[in-house]
Protein backbone atom coordinates (compact mmCIF):
# COMPACT_ATOMS: atom_id res chain seq x y z
CA UNK A 1 0.00 0.00 0.00
CA UNK A 2 1.18 3.18 -1.07
CA UNK A 3 1.09 6.82 0.23
CA UNK A 4 -1.50 7.75 -3.10
CA UNK A 5 -3.90 5.79 -1.92
CA UNK A 6 -4.09 6.28 1.91
CA UNK A 7 -5.34 9.84 2.44
CA UNK A 8 -6.47 10.97 5.92
CA UNK A 9 -9.09 13.39 4.47
CA UNK A 10 -10.16 10.92 2.01
CA UNK A 11 -10.90 8.22 5.44
CA UNK A 12 -12.32 10.91 7.07
CA UNK A 13 -15.25 11.64 4.21
CA UNK A 14 -15.27 8.10 3.53
CA UNK A 15 -16.97 7.66 7.21
CA UNK A 16 -18.80 10.68 7.23
CA UNK A 17 -20.89 9.66 4.57
CA UNK A 18 -20.68 5.79 5.22
CA UNK A 19 -22.08 7.24 8.79
CA UNK A 20 -24.69 9.51 7.06
CA UNK A 21 -26.47 6.88 4.97
CA UNK A 22 -26.09 3.95 7.56
CA UNK A 23 -28.43 6.34 9.58
CA UNK A 24 -30.35 7.27 6.37
CA UNK A 25 -31.15 3.47 6.62
CA UNK A 26 -31.97 3.01 9.85
CA UNK A 27 -33.98 5.68 10.96
CA UNK A 28 -37.01 4.32 10.19
CA UNK A 29 -36.78 0.98 11.80
CA UNK A 30 -35.43 2.98 14.68
CA UNK A 31 -38.28 5.00 14.74
CA UNK A 32 -41.10 2.70 14.10
CA UNK A 33 -38.87 0.13 17.32
CA UNK A 34 -39.13 2.88 19.89
CA UNK A 35 -42.24 4.51 19.60
CA UNK A 36 -44.05 1.31 19.84
CA UNK A 37 -42.95 0.98 23.55
CA UNK A 38 -44.70 4.53 24.18
CA UNK A 39 -47.88 5.97 24.67
CA UNK A 40 -49.68 7.53 22.94
CA UNK A 41 -49.44 11.04 24.24
CA UNK A 42 -45.68 10.69 24.21
CA UNK A 43 -45.36 9.14 20.12
CA UNK A 44 -47.12 12.34 19.07
CA UNK A 45 -45.50 14.83 21.53
CA UNK A 46 -41.62 13.34 21.10
CA UNK A 47 -41.65 10.86 18.53
CA UNK A 48 -37.73 10.62 18.59
CA UNK A 49 -37.57 10.40 22.02
CA UNK A 50 -36.57 7.07 23.90
CA UNK A 51 -39.55 5.47 26.10
CA UNK A 52 -38.84 6.51 29.82
CA UNK A 53 -40.73 5.74 32.83
CA UNK A 54 -43.52 7.83 32.15
CA UNK A 55 -44.37 7.37 28.36
CA UNK A 56 -43.51 3.28 28.21
CA UNK A 57 -46.25 1.59 27.05
CA UNK A 58 -47.13 -1.68 25.56
CA UNK A 59 -50.81 -1.50 25.11
CA UNK A 60 -50.21 -1.16 21.18
CA UNK A 61 -48.77 -4.80 21.89
CA UNK A 62 -51.39 -6.22 24.04
CA UNK A 63 -54.57 -5.02 20.96
CA UNK A 64 -52.13 -6.86 18.36
CA UNK A 65 -52.19 -9.98 20.42
CA UNK A 66 -56.19 -9.30 21.00
CA UNK A 67 -57.00 -9.00 17.42
CA UNK A 68 -54.48 -10.66 15.02
CA UNK A 69 -53.82 -14.14 14.83
CA UNK A 70 -49.86 -13.50 14.67
CA UNK A 71 -48.50 -16.67 16.04
CA UNK A 72 -50.93 -18.19 13.53
CA UNK A 73 -49.30 -16.03 10.60
CA UNK A 74 -46.36 -16.24 11.50
CA UNK A 75 -46.07 -20.03 11.77
CA UNK A 76 -47.91 -19.99 8.24
CA UNK A 77 -44.61 -17.80 6.79
CA UNK A 78 -42.23 -20.31 8.73
CA UNK A 79 -44.00 -23.42 7.01
CA UNK A 80 -44.10 -22.03 3.40
CA UNK A 81 -40.67 -20.51 3.58
CA UNK A 82 -39.15 -23.50 4.98
CA UNK A 83 -41.55 -26.36 2.36
CA UNK A 84 -40.28 -23.72 -0.59
CA UNK A 85 -36.74 -23.93 0.68
CA UNK A 86 -36.71 -27.51 0.84
CA UNK A 87 -38.08 -28.04 -2.66
CA UNK A 88 -36.02 -25.33 -4.48
CA UNK A 89 -32.74 -27.06 -3.00
CA UNK A 90 -33.93 -30.38 -3.63
CA UNK A 91 -35.23 -30.27 -7.11
CA UNK A 92 -33.00 -27.37 -8.12
CA UNK A 93 -29.76 -29.81 -7.09
CA UNK A 94 -31.17 -32.65 -8.60
CA UNK A 95 -31.85 -30.82 -11.79
CA UNK A 96 -28.37 -28.98 -12.01
CA UNK A 97 -26.78 -32.37 -11.18
CA UNK A 98 -28.00 -34.21 -14.20
CA UNK A 99 -27.18 -31.04 -16.42
CA UNK A 100 -23.78 -30.51 -15.14
CA UNK A 101 -22.65 -34.13 -14.50
CA UNK A 102 -24.30 -35.75 -17.84
CA UNK A 103 -24.14 -35.20 -21.73
CA UNK A 104 -27.46 -36.25 -22.98
CA UNK A 105 -29.18 -34.93 -26.19
CA UNK A 106 -31.28 -31.88 -25.38
CA UNK A 107 -28.48 -31.12 -22.67
CA UNK A 108 -28.02 -27.23 -23.64
CA UNK A 109 -31.85 -26.59 -24.68
CA UNK A 110 -32.84 -28.29 -20.98
CA UNK A 111 -30.39 -25.78 -19.35
CA UNK A 112 -31.74 -22.36 -21.58
CA UNK A 113 -35.71 -23.95 -21.12
CA UNK A 114 -34.89 -23.63 -17.21
CA UNK A 115 -32.72 -20.14 -17.61
CA UNK A 116 -35.86 -18.70 -19.10
CA UNK A 117 -37.40 -18.23 -15.59
CA UNK A 118 -34.30 -16.31 -14.30
CA UNK A 119 -35.49 -12.85 -16.06
CA UNK A 120 -39.18 -13.40 -16.69
CA UNK A 121 -41.12 -12.58 -13.60
CA UNK A 122 -44.17 -15.07 -12.30
CA UNK A 123 -46.19 -12.86 -11.78
CA UNK A 124 -47.51 -12.42 -15.73
CA UNK A 125 -48.90 -15.60 -15.20
CA UNK A 126 -50.61 -14.85 -12.38
CA UNK A 127 -54.25 -15.16 -14.02
CA UNK A 128 -53.93 -18.62 -15.27
CA UNK A 129 -51.79 -19.42 -11.77
CA UNK A 130 -54.92 -18.71 -10.26
CA UNK A 131 -58.00 -20.34 -12.54
CA UNK A 132 -54.85 -23.64 -12.37
CA UNK A 133 -55.14 -23.64 -8.24
CA UNK A 134 -58.91 -23.09 -8.55
CA UNK A 135 -59.40 -26.02 -10.51
CA UNK A 136 -57.48 -27.99 -8.67
CA UNK A 137 -58.69 -27.11 -5.32
CA UNK A 138 -55.39 -25.62 -3.81
CA UNK A 139 -56.93 -21.95 -3.49
CA UNK A 140 -56.37 -21.21 0.04
CA UNK A 141 -53.80 -23.36 1.02
CA UNK A 142 -50.31 -23.44 2.33
CA UNK A 143 -49.50 -25.73 -1.26
CA UNK A 144 -50.52 -23.24 -3.68
CA UNK A 145 -47.87 -20.93 -2.45
CA UNK A 146 -45.24 -23.23 -1.75
CA UNK A 147 -45.86 -24.53 -5.35
CA UNK A 148 -45.63 -21.00 -6.65
CA UNK A 149 -42.22 -20.18 -4.50
CA UNK A 150 -40.60 -23.53 -5.59
CA UNK A 151 -41.18 -22.87 -9.14
CA UNK A 152 -39.78 -19.40 -8.82
CA UNK A 153 -37.18 -19.89 -7.15
CA UNK A 154 -36.07 -22.83 -9.44
CA UNK A 155 -34.72 -21.82 -12.20
CA UNK A 156 -31.56 -19.35 -10.39
CA UNK A 157 -30.92 -22.07 -8.36
CA UNK A 158 -30.74 -24.66 -11.16
CA UNK A 159 -28.01 -21.69 -12.55
CA UNK A 160 -26.09 -21.46 -9.40
CA UNK A 161 -26.00 -24.82 -8.46
CA UNK A 162 -24.80 -25.86 -11.62
CA UNK A 163 -22.12 -23.96 -11.88
CA UNK A 164 -20.94 -25.82 -8.64
CA UNK A 165 -21.43 -28.76 -9.72
CA UNK A 166 -19.20 -28.61 -12.56
CA UNK A 167 -16.25 -27.85 -10.25
CA UNK A 168 -17.04 -31.21 -8.68
CA UNK A 169 -13.94 -33.27 -9.14
CA UNK A 170 -14.39 -36.00 -11.86
CA UNK A 171 -12.41 -38.47 -10.05
CA UNK A 172 -13.86 -38.34 -6.68
CA UNK A 173 -17.72 -39.65 -8.73
CA UNK A 174 -15.51 -42.00 -10.74
CA UNK A 175 -14.27 -43.29 -7.78
CA UNK A 176 -17.62 -44.00 -6.17
CA UNK A 177 -18.58 -45.64 -9.76
CA UNK A 178 -15.64 -47.60 -9.51
CA UNK A 179 -16.46 -49.11 -6.23
CA UNK A 180 -20.06 -49.97 -7.43
CA UNK A 181 -22.59 -46.67 -5.56
CA UNK A 182 -25.35 -45.68 -7.93
CA UNK A 183 -25.66 -42.23 -9.73
CA UNK A 184 -28.52 -41.33 -6.76
CA UNK A 185 -25.88 -42.39 -3.94
CA UNK A 186 -23.06 -40.56 -5.97
CA UNK A 187 -25.36 -37.19 -6.04
CA UNK A 188 -26.54 -37.51 -2.66
CA UNK A 189 -23.47 -39.05 -0.39
CA UNK A 190 -20.68 -37.20 -2.79
CA UNK A 191 -21.93 -34.31 -4.47
CA UNK A 192 -24.42 -32.86 -2.18
CA UNK A 193 -22.56 -32.35 0.42
CA UNK A 194 -19.57 -30.81 -1.39
CA UNK A 195 -22.15 -27.99 -2.75
CA UNK A 196 -23.10 -27.14 0.25
CA UNK A 197 -21.68 -23.13 0.49
CA UNK A 198 -23.66 -23.04 -2.83
CA UNK A 199 -26.78 -24.30 -1.17
CA UNK A 200 -26.99 -21.71 1.45
CA UNK A 201 -26.16 -19.29 -0.40
CA UNK A 202 -29.43 -20.11 -2.98
CA UNK A 203 -31.52 -20.45 0.25
CA UNK A 204 -30.38 -17.21 1.81
CA UNK A 205 -31.17 -15.81 -1.95
CA UNK A 206 -34.59 -17.40 -2.05
CA UNK A 207 -35.55 -16.54 1.66
CA UNK A 208 -36.16 -13.10 1.66
CA UNK A 209 -38.46 -12.85 -1.31
CA UNK A 210 -40.57 -15.97 -0.05
CA UNK A 211 -41.18 -14.28 3.12
CA UNK A 212 -41.86 -10.87 2.00
CA UNK A 213 -43.95 -11.52 -0.77
CA UNK A 214 -47.12 -10.19 -0.53
CA UNK A 215 -48.48 -10.46 -4.16
CA UNK A 216 -49.11 -14.53 -4.43
CA UNK A 217 -50.39 -14.41 -0.52
CA UNK A 218 -53.04 -11.50 -1.04
CA UNK A 219 -54.25 -13.58 -4.61
CA UNK A 220 -53.71 -17.41 -3.72
CA UNK A 221 -54.16 -17.36 -0.37
CA UNK A 222 -55.85 -14.36 1.73
CA UNK A 223 -58.26 -16.47 3.59
CA UNK A 224 -57.29 -16.08 7.61
CA UNK A 225 -56.39 -19.48 8.38
CA UNK A 226 -53.34 -18.95 5.75
CA UNK A 227 -52.61 -15.66 6.06
CA UNK A 228 -49.04 -15.36 5.59
CA UNK A 229 -46.97 -12.42 8.13
CA UNK A 230 -46.54 -10.08 5.47
CA UNK A 231 -50.33 -10.38 4.28
CA UNK A 232 -51.75 -10.45 7.63
CA UNK A 233 -49.64 -6.93 9.10
CA UNK A 234 -51.03 -5.88 6.06
CA UNK A 235 -54.62 -6.04 6.24
CA UNK A 236 -53.95 -5.70 10.34
CA UNK A 237 -52.47 -2.55 9.47
CA UNK A 238 -55.39 -1.53 7.39
CA UNK A 239 -57.85 -1.81 9.67
CA UNK A 240 -56.22 -0.21 12.84
CA UNK A 241 -54.67 2.89 10.81
CA UNK A 242 -56.12 5.12 13.62
CA UNK A 243 -55.00 3.27 16.42
CA UNK A 244 -51.24 4.38 16.16
CA UNK A 245 -50.08 2.28 19.11
CA UNK A 246 -51.57 -1.16 17.43
CA UNK A 247 -49.88 -0.07 13.87
CA UNK A 248 -46.67 1.30 15.59
CA UNK A 249 -46.28 -2.40 17.22
CA UNK A 250 -47.37 -4.53 14.39
CA UNK A 251 -44.99 -3.56 12.38
CA UNK A 252 -42.31 -3.93 15.13
CA UNK A 253 -43.17 -7.45 14.99
CA UNK A 254 -43.16 -7.65 11.59
CA UNK A 255 -39.51 -6.82 11.00
CA UNK A 256 -38.26 -9.02 14.28
CA UNK A 257 -38.64 -12.20 12.72
CA UNK A 258 -36.80 -10.30 9.10
CA UNK A 259 -34.14 -9.12 11.39
CA UNK A 260 -33.20 -12.13 13.10
CA UNK A 261 -33.04 -14.12 10.64
CA UNK A 262 -30.51 -11.12 8.77
CA UNK A 263 -28.55 -11.51 12.08
CA UNK A 264 -28.05 -15.18 11.37
CA UNK A 265 -27.53 -15.02 7.79
CA UNK A 266 -25.93 -11.93 6.74
CA UNK A 267 -22.80 -13.13 6.57
CA UNK A 268 -24.01 -15.70 3.99
CA UNK A 269 -25.83 -13.50 2.31
CA UNK A 270 -23.24 -10.80 2.01
CA UNK A 271 -20.73 -13.60 1.02
CA UNK A 272 -23.27 -15.17 -1.40
CA UNK A 273 -23.25 -12.06 -3.01
CA UNK A 274 -19.89 -10.65 -2.99
CA UNK A 275 -18.73 -14.39 -4.08
CA UNK A 276 -19.75 -13.38 -7.53
CA UNK A 277 -23.05 -16.24 -7.66
CA UNK A 278 -24.97 -13.59 -9.28
CA UNK A 279 -23.04 -12.56 -12.19
CA UNK B 1 -17.30 -40.68 -19.59
CA UNK B 2 -15.67 -44.02 -21.29
CA UNK B 3 -18.36 -46.16 -20.61
CA UNK B 4 -20.98 -44.41 -21.97
CA UNK B 5 -19.70 -45.55 -25.08
CA UNK B 6 -19.69 -49.46 -24.28
CA UNK B 7 -23.18 -50.12 -24.26
CA UNK B 8 -26.10 -47.26 -25.34
CA UNK B 9 -29.00 -47.32 -23.22
CA UNK B 10 -31.61 -45.74 -21.93
CA UNK B 11 -30.37 -43.58 -18.82
CA UNK B 12 -33.21 -43.32 -16.62
CA UNK B 13 -31.35 -41.72 -13.77
CA UNK B 14 -31.14 -38.57 -15.79
CA UNK B 15 -35.27 -38.51 -16.20
CA UNK B 16 -35.41 -39.03 -12.81
CA UNK B 17 -32.79 -36.07 -11.39
CA UNK B 18 -34.68 -33.86 -13.86
CA UNK B 19 -38.47 -34.60 -14.07
CA UNK B 20 -39.50 -32.82 -10.60
CA UNK B 21 -37.78 -29.36 -11.29
CA UNK B 22 -39.04 -29.40 -14.71
CA UNK B 23 -42.67 -31.00 -14.04
CA UNK B 24 -43.09 -28.07 -11.45
CA UNK B 25 -41.77 -25.26 -13.51
CA UNK B 26 -43.48 -25.98 -16.45
CA UNK B 27 -46.68 -26.64 -14.78
CA UNK B 28 -46.59 -23.75 -12.06
CA UNK B 29 -43.75 -21.11 -14.35
CA UNK B 30 -44.24 -21.80 -18.34
CA UNK B 31 -47.46 -23.22 -19.00
CA UNK B 32 -49.70 -20.31 -16.64
CA UNK B 33 -47.43 -17.97 -18.45
CA UNK B 34 -48.47 -19.30 -21.90
CA UNK B 35 -52.11 -19.77 -21.15
CA UNK B 36 -52.11 -16.37 -19.62
CA UNK B 37 -51.40 -14.94 -23.18
CA UNK B 38 -53.78 -17.18 -24.97
CA UNK B 39 -56.74 -15.48 -22.25
CA UNK B 40 -55.71 -12.28 -22.77
CA UNK B 41 -57.62 -13.36 -26.25
CA UNK B 42 -60.92 -14.66 -24.67
CA UNK B 43 -63.44 -12.37 -23.34
CA UNK B 44 -66.73 -13.74 -21.27
CA UNK B 45 -69.97 -12.98 -22.71
CA UNK B 46 -72.77 -14.14 -20.50
CA UNK B 47 -70.81 -16.24 -18.24
CA UNK B 48 -69.01 -18.07 -21.20
CA UNK B 49 -65.47 -18.08 -22.38
CA UNK B 50 -65.48 -17.38 -26.33
CA UNK B 51 -62.79 -16.48 -28.26
CA UNK B 52 -62.67 -12.68 -29.22
CA UNK B 53 -59.13 -12.34 -30.96
CA UNK B 54 -57.25 -8.96 -30.31
CA UNK B 55 -60.56 -7.28 -28.77
CA UNK B 56 -59.59 -7.05 -25.57
CA UNK B 57 -56.03 -5.27 -27.04
CA UNK B 58 -58.18 -3.14 -28.97
CA UNK B 59 -59.87 -1.71 -25.89
CA UNK B 60 -57.12 -1.80 -24.06
CA UNK B 61 -55.91 0.70 -26.55
CA UNK B 62 -58.62 1.94 -28.36
CA UNK B 63 -61.01 2.86 -25.35
CA UNK B 64 -60.36 5.92 -24.16
CA UNK B 65 -61.28 4.97 -20.52
CA UNK B 66 -59.23 2.16 -20.64
CA UNK B 67 -56.14 3.62 -22.73
CA UNK B 68 -55.97 6.72 -20.29
CA UNK B 69 -55.13 4.34 -17.38
CA UNK B 70 -53.04 2.33 -19.35
CA UNK B 71 -50.71 5.04 -20.77
CA UNK B 72 -50.78 6.67 -16.97
CA UNK B 73 -49.53 3.67 -15.78
CA UNK B 74 -46.75 2.44 -18.17
CA UNK B 75 -45.73 6.59 -17.82
CA UNK B 76 -45.21 6.22 -14.29
CA UNK B 77 -44.18 3.09 -14.56
CA UNK B 78 -41.35 4.49 -16.67
CA UNK B 79 -40.57 8.00 -14.46
CA UNK B 80 -40.36 5.04 -11.27
CA UNK B 81 -37.59 3.25 -13.08
CA UNK B 82 -36.09 6.57 -14.39
CA UNK B 83 -35.66 7.52 -10.82
CA UNK B 84 -34.10 4.08 -9.65
CA UNK B 85 -31.60 4.05 -12.61
CA UNK B 86 -30.37 8.38 -11.61
CA UNK B 87 -30.49 7.75 -8.24
CA UNK B 88 -30.64 4.35 -7.05
CA UNK B 89 -27.68 3.62 -8.77
CA UNK B 90 -24.88 6.19 -8.68
CA UNK B 91 -25.63 6.12 -4.85
CA UNK B 92 -25.03 2.24 -4.91
CA UNK B 93 -21.57 3.02 -6.56
CA UNK B 94 -20.50 5.61 -4.55
CA UNK B 95 -21.18 3.63 -1.50
CA UNK B 96 -19.58 0.93 -2.83
CA UNK B 97 -15.97 2.62 -4.27
CA UNK B 98 -15.95 3.97 -0.87
CA UNK B 99 -16.91 0.34 1.10
CA UNK B 100 -14.41 -1.05 -0.98
CA UNK B 101 -11.29 0.74 -0.57
CA UNK B 102 -8.78 -1.56 1.35
CA UNK B 103 -8.21 -0.93 5.23
CA UNK B 104 -11.71 1.18 6.23
CA UNK B 105 -12.41 -0.23 9.17
CA UNK B 106 -16.05 -0.75 10.29
CA UNK B 107 -16.35 -1.75 6.51
CA UNK B 108 -18.42 -4.86 7.55
CA UNK B 109 -20.60 -2.99 9.85
CA UNK B 110 -21.90 0.04 7.39
CA UNK B 111 -21.99 -3.04 4.64
CA UNK B 112 -24.84 -4.59 6.87
CA UNK B 113 -26.57 -2.14 8.56
CA UNK B 114 -26.72 -0.42 4.57
CA UNK B 115 -28.83 -3.71 3.93
CA UNK B 116 -31.09 -3.62 6.18
CA UNK B 117 -33.60 -2.02 4.36
CA UNK B 118 -33.54 -4.08 1.84
CA UNK B 119 -34.50 -7.17 3.35
CA UNK B 120 -37.67 -5.67 5.22
CA UNK B 121 -41.06 -6.27 3.35
CA UNK B 122 -42.94 -3.47 1.57
CA UNK B 123 -45.49 -3.94 3.70
CA UNK B 124 -43.35 -2.53 6.79
CA UNK B 125 -41.68 0.05 4.31
CA UNK B 126 -44.92 0.79 2.99
CA UNK B 127 -46.41 2.20 6.42
CA UNK B 128 -42.48 3.08 7.83
CA UNK B 129 -42.75 5.94 5.25
CA UNK B 130 -46.05 6.33 5.52
CA UNK B 131 -46.33 7.50 9.19
CA UNK B 132 -42.79 9.16 9.17
CA UNK B 133 -43.80 11.41 5.73
CA UNK B 134 -47.61 11.85 7.62
CA UNK B 135 -48.05 15.47 8.62
CA UNK B 136 -50.30 14.12 11.73
CA UNK B 137 -47.10 12.58 13.31
CA UNK B 138 -44.84 15.32 12.13
CA UNK B 139 -41.48 13.52 11.97
CA UNK B 140 -40.37 14.96 8.68
CA UNK B 141 -41.69 18.64 9.24
CA UNK B 142 -39.96 18.56 12.68
CA UNK B 143 -36.87 17.48 11.69
CA UNK B 144 -36.68 19.87 8.34
CA UNK B 145 -37.74 22.59 10.76
CA UNK B 146 -34.81 21.82 12.82
CA UNK B 147 -32.42 22.38 10.49
CA UNK B 148 -34.99 25.81 9.42
CA UNK B 149 -36.70 24.41 6.13
CA UNK B 150 -40.06 23.45 7.14
CA UNK B 151 -41.36 25.63 4.09
CA UNK B 152 -40.34 23.10 2.17
CA UNK B 153 -41.87 20.30 3.68
CA UNK B 154 -45.43 19.21 1.92
CA UNK B 155 -47.48 15.95 2.35
CA UNK B 156 -45.81 14.63 -0.34
CA UNK B 157 -47.78 10.88 -0.52
CA UNK B 158 -51.13 12.97 -0.56
CA UNK B 159 -50.40 15.33 -3.67
CA UNK B 160 -50.70 14.48 -6.90
CA UNK B 161 -47.34 16.15 -8.20
CA UNK B 162 -44.76 14.41 -5.19
CA UNK B 163 -46.42 10.92 -4.53
CA UNK B 164 -44.99 9.03 -7.36
CA UNK B 165 -41.32 10.50 -6.88
CA UNK B 166 -41.76 10.14 -3.14
CA UNK B 167 -42.40 6.42 -3.16
CA UNK B 168 -39.79 5.92 -6.14
CA UNK B 169 -37.33 7.73 -3.67
CA UNK B 170 -38.72 5.07 -0.71
CA UNK B 171 -37.86 2.28 -3.20
CA UNK B 172 -34.49 3.69 -4.08
CA UNK B 173 -33.74 3.80 -0.05
CA UNK B 174 -35.00 -0.10 0.20
CA UNK B 175 -32.91 -1.27 -2.67
CA UNK B 176 -29.88 0.51 -2.41
CA UNK B 177 -28.15 -2.23 -0.91
CA UNK B 178 -27.94 -4.63 -4.29
CA UNK B 179 -26.57 -2.06 -6.52
CA UNK B 180 -24.16 -1.17 -3.35
CA UNK B 181 -23.25 -5.07 -3.16
CA UNK B 182 -22.52 -6.42 -6.82
CA UNK B 183 -20.44 -3.29 -7.66
CA UNK B 184 -18.90 -3.57 -4.45
CA UNK B 185 -17.95 -7.38 -5.53
CA UNK B 186 -16.84 -6.57 -8.98
CA UNK B 187 -14.57 -3.83 -7.25
CA UNK B 188 -13.07 -6.53 -5.09
CA UNK B 189 -12.36 -8.63 -8.36
CA UNK B 190 -9.95 -5.95 -9.98
CA UNK B 191 -6.44 -7.12 -9.18
CA UNK B 192 -4.08 -4.69 -7.29
CA UNK B 193 -1.58 -4.96 -10.44
CA UNK B 194 -4.16 -3.37 -12.75
CA UNK B 195 -4.22 -0.46 -9.99
CA UNK B 196 -0.84 -0.66 -8.89
CA UNK B 197 0.18 -0.11 -12.99
CA UNK B 198 -1.95 2.62 -13.32
CA UNK B 199 -0.60 4.29 -10.05
CA UNK B 200 2.86 3.89 -11.78
CA UNK B 201 1.79 5.90 -14.74
CA UNK B 202 0.47 8.46 -12.07
CA UNK B 203 -3.43 7.38 -11.96
CA UNK B 204 -4.45 7.86 -8.52
CA UNK B 205 -7.63 8.46 -6.70
CA UNK B 206 -10.84 10.03 -8.20
CA UNK B 207 -9.10 9.59 -11.55
CA UNK B 208 -8.39 5.94 -11.19
CA UNK B 209 -11.73 5.60 -10.47
CA UNK B 210 -13.32 7.60 -13.57
CA UNK B 211 -10.17 5.47 -15.85
CA UNK B 212 -9.59 2.31 -14.62
CA UNK B 213 -12.55 1.19 -11.96
CA UNK B 214 -15.68 2.34 -13.47
CA UNK B 215 -15.40 1.02 -17.04
CA UNK B 216 -14.17 -2.41 -15.12
CA UNK B 217 -17.14 -2.38 -13.82
CA UNK B 218 -19.52 -1.70 -16.35
CA UNK B 219 -20.92 -5.18 -17.11
CA UNK B 220 -22.00 -5.14 -13.66
CA UNK B 221 -23.84 -2.08 -14.12
CA UNK B 222 -25.62 -3.26 -17.03
CA UNK B 223 -26.60 -6.20 -15.11
CA UNK B 224 -27.86 -4.13 -12.15
CA UNK B 225 -30.13 -1.78 -14.87
CA UNK B 226 -31.78 -4.91 -16.10
CA UNK B 227 -32.44 -6.51 -12.86
CA UNK B 228 -33.84 -3.02 -11.91
CA UNK B 229 -35.44 -2.76 -15.16
CA UNK B 230 -37.87 -6.22 -14.91
CA UNK B 231 -38.31 -5.61 -10.73
CA UNK B 232 -39.59 -1.88 -11.62
CA UNK B 233 -42.28 -2.92 -14.59
CA UNK B 234 -43.41 -5.92 -11.99
CA UNK B 235 -43.60 -3.53 -8.94
CA UNK B 236 -46.48 -3.68 -7.16
CA UNK B 237 -46.05 -4.39 -3.42
CA UNK B 238 -44.58 -1.06 -2.18
CA UNK B 239 -47.88 0.96 -3.89
CA UNK B 240 -50.30 -1.54 -2.68
CA UNK B 241 -48.95 -1.12 1.22
CA UNK B 242 -48.70 2.38 1.07
CA UNK B 243 -51.62 4.11 -1.55
CA UNK B 244 -53.88 0.77 -1.88
CA UNK B 245 -55.02 -1.00 -4.58
CA UNK B 246 -56.31 2.83 -6.20
CA UNK B 247 -52.37 3.79 -6.25
CA UNK B 248 -53.98 7.06 -5.06
CA UNK B 249 -54.05 10.35 -5.10
CA UNK B 250 -55.90 10.09 -8.20
CA UNK B 251 -54.37 7.60 -10.01
CA UNK B 252 -50.80 9.59 -10.14
CA UNK B 253 -48.75 6.76 -8.32
CA UNK B 254 -50.65 3.89 -10.63
CA UNK B 255 -48.15 1.75 -12.09
CA UNK B 256 -48.47 -1.59 -13.98
CA UNK B 257 -48.73 -3.79 -11.54
CA UNK B 258 -51.67 -2.34 -9.90
CA UNK B 259 -53.13 -1.98 -12.63
CA UNK B 260 -53.46 -5.10 -13.86
CA UNK B 261 -54.10 -6.02 -9.70
CA UNK B 262 -57.51 -3.99 -9.94
CA UNK B 263 -58.54 -5.27 -13.55
CA UNK B 264 -57.93 -8.72 -12.57
CA UNK B 265 -59.36 -8.62 -8.93
CA UNK B 266 -61.91 -6.23 -9.47
CA UNK B 267 -62.16 -3.31 -6.87
CA UNK B 268 -64.92 -1.66 -5.05
CA UNK B 269 -68.01 -1.81 -7.86
CA UNK B 270 -66.00 -2.39 -10.58
CA UNK B 271 -66.34 -6.26 -11.31
CA UNK B 272 -63.19 -7.75 -11.81
CA UNK B 273 -62.15 -9.14 -15.67
CA UNK B 274 -59.13 -11.68 -15.74
CA UNK B 275 -59.36 -11.19 -19.23
CA UNK B 276 -58.54 -7.69 -19.40
CA UNK B 277 -56.02 -8.13 -16.94
CA UNK B 278 -53.97 -11.18 -18.90
CA UNK B 279 -54.14 -8.53 -21.73
CA UNK B 280 -52.39 -6.19 -19.42
CA UNK B 281 -49.66 -8.85 -18.26
CA UNK B 282 -49.49 -9.81 -22.17
CA UNK B 283 -48.48 -6.01 -22.35
CA UNK B 284 -46.02 -6.45 -19.45
CA UNK B 285 -44.45 -9.30 -20.68
CA UNK B 286 -43.76 -7.78 -24.18
CA UNK B 287 -42.56 -4.48 -22.38
CA UNK B 288 -40.25 -6.78 -20.02
CA UNK B 289 -39.29 -8.75 -23.02
CA UNK B 290 -38.06 -5.70 -25.15
CA UNK B 291 -36.21 -4.89 -22.75
CA UNK B 292 -33.80 -7.72 -21.49
CA UNK B 293 -33.93 -8.69 -25.76
CA UNK B 294 -32.10 -4.78 -25.79
CA UNK B 295 -30.04 -5.64 -22.74
CA UNK B 296 -28.92 -9.11 -23.98
CA UNK B 297 -28.75 -8.46 -27.90
CA UNK B 298 -27.60 -4.30 -27.85
CA UNK B 299 -25.74 -4.24 -24.59
CA UNK B 300 -24.18 -7.63 -22.87
CA UNK B 301 -22.43 -7.95 -26.38
CA UNK B 302 -21.31 -4.93 -27.19
CA UNK B 303 -19.59 -4.46 -23.31
CA UNK B 304 -16.11 -5.68 -23.21
CA UNK B 305 -15.08 -8.22 -21.12
CA UNK B 306 -11.70 -8.42 -19.44
CA UNK B 307 -10.36 -11.68 -18.31
CA UNK B 308 -8.06 -11.70 -15.35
Amino acid sequence: MNKARRNPFNVAASHAILLTYTVIALFPVFVILINSFKTRKAIFREPLAFPDADSFSLIGYQTVMKQGDFFQYFQNSMIVTVASLFFVLLFGAMAAFALAEYRFKGNTLMGLYLALGIMIPIRIGTVAILELMVSTGLVNTLWALILVYTAQGLPLAVFILSEFMRQVSDDLKNAGRIDGLSEYTIFFRLVLPLVRPAMATVAVFNMIPIWNDLWFPLILAPAEEVKTLTLGSQVFIGQFVTDWNAVLSALSMAILPVMVLYVIFSRQLIRGITSGAVK
Amino acid sequence: MSQANRKPRFKWHIVVFLAPAVLVYTAIMIFPLFNTLRLALFSEVDQVRVFTGLDNFRTLFGDPRWSESFWNALGNNFWFFVIHMVVQNPIGILLAAILSHPRLRFATLYRSAIFVPTILSFVIIGFAWKLILSPIWGIAPDMLDAIGLKFLYAPWLGKEEYALTTLALVSVWQFVGIPMMLIYAALLSIPEEVLEAGEIDGVTGASAFWKIKLPLILPSIGIISILTFVGNFNAFDLIYAAQGALAGPDYSTDILGTFMYRTFFGFQLQLGDPHMGSAIATAMFGIILIGVCIYLFGIQTRMRRYQF
